[in-house]
């Protein structure tokens, strides 16, 4: 009796280890093949895949959340949950906040989709989704931006003719591109750094993990197969 | 759902649409219907008891107690929403995690804010993070209820701050002859001839807040505008196995009917209320009721 009493208590002391594992991976479930909500109502795509891959691998465990990307950054330093997995890209304005783990992507240009394939980019409306590298870019060349908060709806603008180009990662936009007469440009940017893990500053411990189960993954070529898989990006 | 649905693409019309209608992101959709009426079926009364207390210590002969009351309809109804959303709820659930590192961590050494982070011991988090996510939820859901509680509340403060200032003096000085205490008068005199000079402002605020739940989405909490947006966007049929275009405008059409069919009864069954408030009342309605009466 004393025996099971024993083994029951440190059954769920171990337990009550494990449990304190627990991950909570912040995503905007809204940036196909990145991550989107699926038929079910679940996170998949991409980020889904990997992020899953790389807690088996790092012995964590992990659960989904979904946040809105207007308040992604304050609700990750303010601990509502531990990992940004939203294919953000690495910038120093980001790397001031929050830090990155190594890219699981390589940088990969952005492109522009239009109706009109001669469109004059200076002189142009172009739609960018709020607060990502593509919006600063537009910003920073002093051309007209319209900024939207969801990438959908930037989207949307072009084809309703509100803007007349929208700039996004080209993996994106390949998934809208020849649909009501959309085509995608020529031109590409070269902006960003790569796609990481976003981390509170505090929190090295968790991003050496990270960064170790990307590296493993790098290693034995899964990435590149998941890469391919969803086609988000270049290989490594 | 059905059985049928196995092979979505080889479906049409109904049969296509009853399996499209009952995706799994379909009744998270539905559910969200229940979560928006479920918050305001709580958050009303919440915050016209804040609103009850508010207008209470305005009153107040007690002077930090008034001081209390006019600072906090005065900075609330100031301060715009979507500020006070994004601010609020993560400064509340930082508050409330601070004051149970306090208590359960003691020989914390580390500081609790280090650069932009904001760390607390595990225990202290809230809810803790080995929670489940629909203890997570719920903790957002409440807290979505406070946050509309505080600021709808100083609105309803202001409204029955107003009402009771238009009680006719008279009654108050008449009940006090009578020999009523000043808090007898207040809840036996005052307090039940307020609500038909309130009614019509309060209406106004639940209008509004039925309108405000797509701020929900900013405190992490899906609601039906969030569901409308995510199902009518355009889905590639390489996401889905129900791949269709640019259906927002259907999607939010069906929001407006729900929208305006909820105000329309809400309207219905305010002016029942109305109706039976004015009863007996010494007020321009209450005379032309009894009249029609007589």
């Amino acid at each position: 009796m004393k025996k099971l009493i024993l083994a029951t208590s440190a059954l769920a002391l171990t337990a009550g280890f494990a449990a304190a594992d627990v991950v909570r991976m912040g995503t905007e479930g809204a940036y196909a093949p990145w991550n989107f909500v699926n038929d079910k109502g679940e996170i998949d795509g991409f980020e889904r895949e990997l992020g899953d891959e790389l807690c088996k691998r790092a012995e964590l465990e992990c659960e989904w959340v979904k946040n809105d990307w207007d308040s992604i950054i304050p609700n990750l330093v303010s601990g509502n949950y531990d990992t940004i997995i939203a294919g953000m890209s690495i910038t120093d304005e980001r790397d001031e906040v929050i830090d990155f783990t190594q890219p699981y992507t390589p940088p990969d240009p952005s492109a522009y989709v239009a109706m009109d394939p001669d469109v004059d980019l200076e002189n142009a409306v172009i739609a960018a989704q709020a607060a990502t590298i593509q919006a600063a870019f537009i910003a920073e060349q002093g051309w007209t931006l319209v900024e939207f908060a969801t990438p959908e709806e930037t989207v949307a603008a072009v084809r309703n003719g509100e803007a007349d180009a929208v700039l996004a990662d080209k993996s994106y936009l390949d998934t809208v591109v020849g649909t009501d007469g959309l085509v995608m440009l020529e031109r590409t940017e070269a902006i960003g750094g790569g796609v990481g893990m976003g981390l509170r500053e505090s929190d090295g411990e968790l991003r050496a993990k990270f960064d170790a189960a990307i590296q493993s993954m790098k290693d034995d070529g899964s990435l590149n197969e998941l890469i391919a898989k969803w086609e988000v990006s270049s290989q490594w | 759902m059905f059985s049928y649905c196995t092979d979505p693409s080889t479906l049409e019309g109904l049969t296509w649409l009853s399996c499209y209608l009952t995706t799994g992101k379909h009744l998270s959709f539905y559910a969200s219907f229940v979560t928006v009426l479920v918050l305001l079926a709580i958050t009303a009364p919440t915050a016209l008891l804040f609103g009850f207390g508010g207008a209470t210590a305005a009153r107040s002969r007690i002077a930090p107690l008034r001081w209390f009351g006019k600072g906090y309809t005065a900075i609330v109804r100031g301060v715009p929403d979507i500020a006070f959303f994004l601010f609020f709820v993560i400064a509340l659930d930082q508050a409330f995690e601070y004051l149970r590192h306090k208590v359960k961590c003691p020989d914390w050494e580390e500081p609790i804010r280090q650069g932009n982070d904001f760390i607390v011991c595990q225990a202290a988090k809230l809810p803790l993070s080995t929670a489940p996510q629909w203890v997570h939820e719920t903790y957002g859901f409440l807290l979505a209820v406070l946050t509309f509680a505080i600021v709808f509340g100083a609105f309803a403060a202001n409204v029955l701050y107003g009402a009771m200032n238009a009680v006719p003096h008279a009654q108050m000085e008449t009940a006090e002859a009578y020999g009523m205490s000043h808090r007898q008068a207040f809840w036996r005199i005052m307090v039940p001839q307020m609500w038909v000079y309130a009614l019509p402002g309060l209406s106004n605020l639940w209008m509004v807040l039925i309108k405000a739940t797509p701020l929900l989405f900013l405190l992490g909490v899906e609601d039906i505008v969030y569901w409308a947006r995510e199902l009518g966007g355009t889905v590639n049929p390489r996401f889905t196995d129900y791949p269709h275009g640019d259906w927002r405008l259907y999607y939010f059409t069906f929001l407006l009917i729900f929208y305006l069919g909820f105000t329309r009864v809400s309207e219905i069954v305010l002016e029942r209320l109305m109706k039976k408030l004015t009863h007996g009342q010494a007020t321009t309605g209450g005379e032309a009721q009894r009249k029609a009466a007589a």
